[in-house]
């Protein structure tokens, strides 16, 4: 077994230096995801209440709004999942596991190199993100969602407000909605 | 004998994705035997003619490996190019590790216009398990976005963009399991979800372990999921005990039971105890429900697939395509008055 995974890791997602993923125990990371129903549960919530503030958000512009929102986004994100920004945000579909702290960057489930003991290949004291995931989308209402074919991370929407964009989105598709019945 | 001899590969068959000869094999329902090429450090075409030479008459299928264990070899797309050339039918390896998406569509459609029919999407090794610690690992797709992406190319005739493209490449799509590794009650999921995204033929991870094999094997026939796609097991022969126990603490993904090990300790010849356990892994294989075929790993032994092979029996009276039996001049002069014949036909 790899003896310095200090030395010998090469993946560095942003702001985590291989020293200081080293010392890193997962703690909050696990804790979120053995919480995943109830995350998930806050997480539509919000959603709701964010789509009710479309007229808000619109009226100040999306464009505005973007820096105080991702502020919040990225500092609660980061505490609870370990949040990379990837602006594509996955946890819905990933039992609450951020997959973007795979060393991989898998975002379609466990690659063949997991350990007997569930441990990640790469980072031998890190559970493995996807097998976290796994056991989180089975506590989770939408228990299917994990089987969803994700598509290919769009790098240039890093750093950027996945909360906006789906809110965004579904505003759009509300609206189209409502004017094909009307 | 079999009538591959002088398969005419010029047309796609209906309901074949690939003029390829491993699709017709096992769309045909026969046992497929593919087996893993050890590829060159060097820039000598000759060694690997030589290396793909020692499967000759064995094999329906070469892998064509892409940096495996994330070291530094020959190209994949390159083995598979000069591996076309003589006849081989390569299955050429994509690692997500090491190229991005732009470059990786690209490789597509290059590779198939060598005349490669076949290609594995992998995720790949990380970079820490490799001689070059220090590289950027890329994984910019992972493997279920690459095969995706590829059927795509295929079937739609678009980049991932949506461009066009003129000719799509006809490729025969596959991909990897690993039934050995936690979380074991997704693993058949995962090879559904495989399947959803454009697998149809899957290489499995070295098996040392047959029950294990066994449950995944019935969940999956549950599952139905033999019907829709090929399902291969790779195996491999272990040199000894203490090669056993390395590659289980430092190959990553590699399951061998304790088991296993005794037994290859027990042994007065180590190395021919690790043959002798390989082909009765390869018997026990072919007989286990929705299993399609076996791959062969036998890095740094490969001289001894064409003997594993023989002596294990799977094949029974079956022999793969020989490079002999290349058609040559007589059978394309043959072929060109056949389709001069059919032009005739359609004209009257």
């Amino acid at each position: 077994m790899s003896k310095s995974p200090a030395l010998k890791t090469a993946y560095k997602p942003s702001g985590t230096s291989s020293v200081r993923r080293q010392r890193a125990r997962y703690s909050i990371r696990l804790w979120s995801v053995r919480r995943a129903r109830l995350f998930e549960a806050v997480y539509n919530l919000l959603a709701d209440v964010f789509l009710k503030l479309h007229p808000l958000w619109n009226a100040i512009g999306y464009a505005r709004v973007e820096r105080p929102v991702l502020l919040i986004e990225n500092t609660v994100k980061s505490f609870l999942f370990d949040c990379r920004m990837c602006g594509q945000c996955a946890l819905s579909d990933t039992g609450m596991s951020c997959p973007m702290n795979c060393p991989k960057q898998l975002r379609n489930g466990p690659c063949g190199g997991v350990r007997a003991n569930g441990n990640c290949e790469v980072e031998p004291d890190m559970p493995c993100v996807w097998v976290q995931a796994w056991q989180g989308s089975q506590r989770m209402r939408a228990n299917t969602n994990i089987l969803k074919v994700q598509k290919p991370v769009d790098q240039s929407l890093r750093d950027t407000s996945a909360w906006l964009r789906v809110t965004a989105k579904k505003a759009e598709e509300r609206k189209a909605a409502q004017d094909a019945t009307s | 004998m079999s009538t591959l001899a002088s398969e005419d590969l010029s047309y796609i068959p209906e309901g074949h994705s690939s003029r390829g000869r491993l699709e017709r094999i096992l769309r045909r329902g026969e046992f497929a035997i593919t087996a893993e090429l050890n590829p060159p450090d060097s820039a000598d075409p000759n060694e690997v003619y030589e290396r793909g030479g020692v499967f000759d008459g064995w094999v329906d299928g070469i892998n064509a490996t892409d940096g495996s264990g994330a070291n530094c070899h020959m190209s994949s797309v390159g083995i598979c190019a000069l591996l076309t050339r003589v006849g081989y039918a390569p299955i050429m390896q994509i690692s997500c590790r090491d190229r991005n998406r732009i470059a990786i569509q690209g490789d597509v459609l290059g590779a198939a216009a060598m005349g490669v029919s076949n290609i594995l999407c992998l995720t790949g090794d990380g970079v820490q398990a490799g001689d070059q610690p220090g590289a950027k690992p890329v994984f910019d797709f992972d493997c279920m976005s690459l095969l995706e992406t590829i059927r795509t190319m295929r079937d739609e005739g678009r980049f991932l963009s949506g461009r066009k493209i003129s000719d799509p490449p006809n490729v025969f799509l596959g991909a990897a399991i690993n039934p050995f590794a936690p979380p074991y009650d997704f693993r058949p999921l995962r090879l559904q979800k495989k399947i959803e995204a454009g697998a149809q033929f899957v290489q499995s991870q070295y098996c040392y372990d047959i029950p294990m094999l066994r449950e995944y094997m019935k969940r999956v026939c549950d599952m139905g999921l033999h019907e829709k796609c090929f399902i291969l097991i790779g195996v491999g022969p272990l040199a000894s005990a203490k090669t056993a126990r390395w590659i289980r603490s430092n190959v990553p993904g590699v399951h061998i039971p304790d088991s296993v090990i005794g037994r290859l300790e027990g042994a007065d010849d180590q190395k021919r105890e690790g043959k002798n356990l390989c082909i009765d892994l390869m018997q026990e294989i072919r007989e286990i429900e929705g299993v399609s075929g076996i791959h062969v790993m036998a890095y740094r032994q490969e001289e001894f697939v064409a003997d594993i092979v023989h002596e294990s029996g799977v094949l029974k009276d079956r022999r793969p395509w020989k490079r002999e039996m290349n058609p040559g001049d007589a059978a394309a002069i043959e072929f060109a008055e056949r389709e001069a014949e059919k032009l005739a036909a359609s004209d009257t």
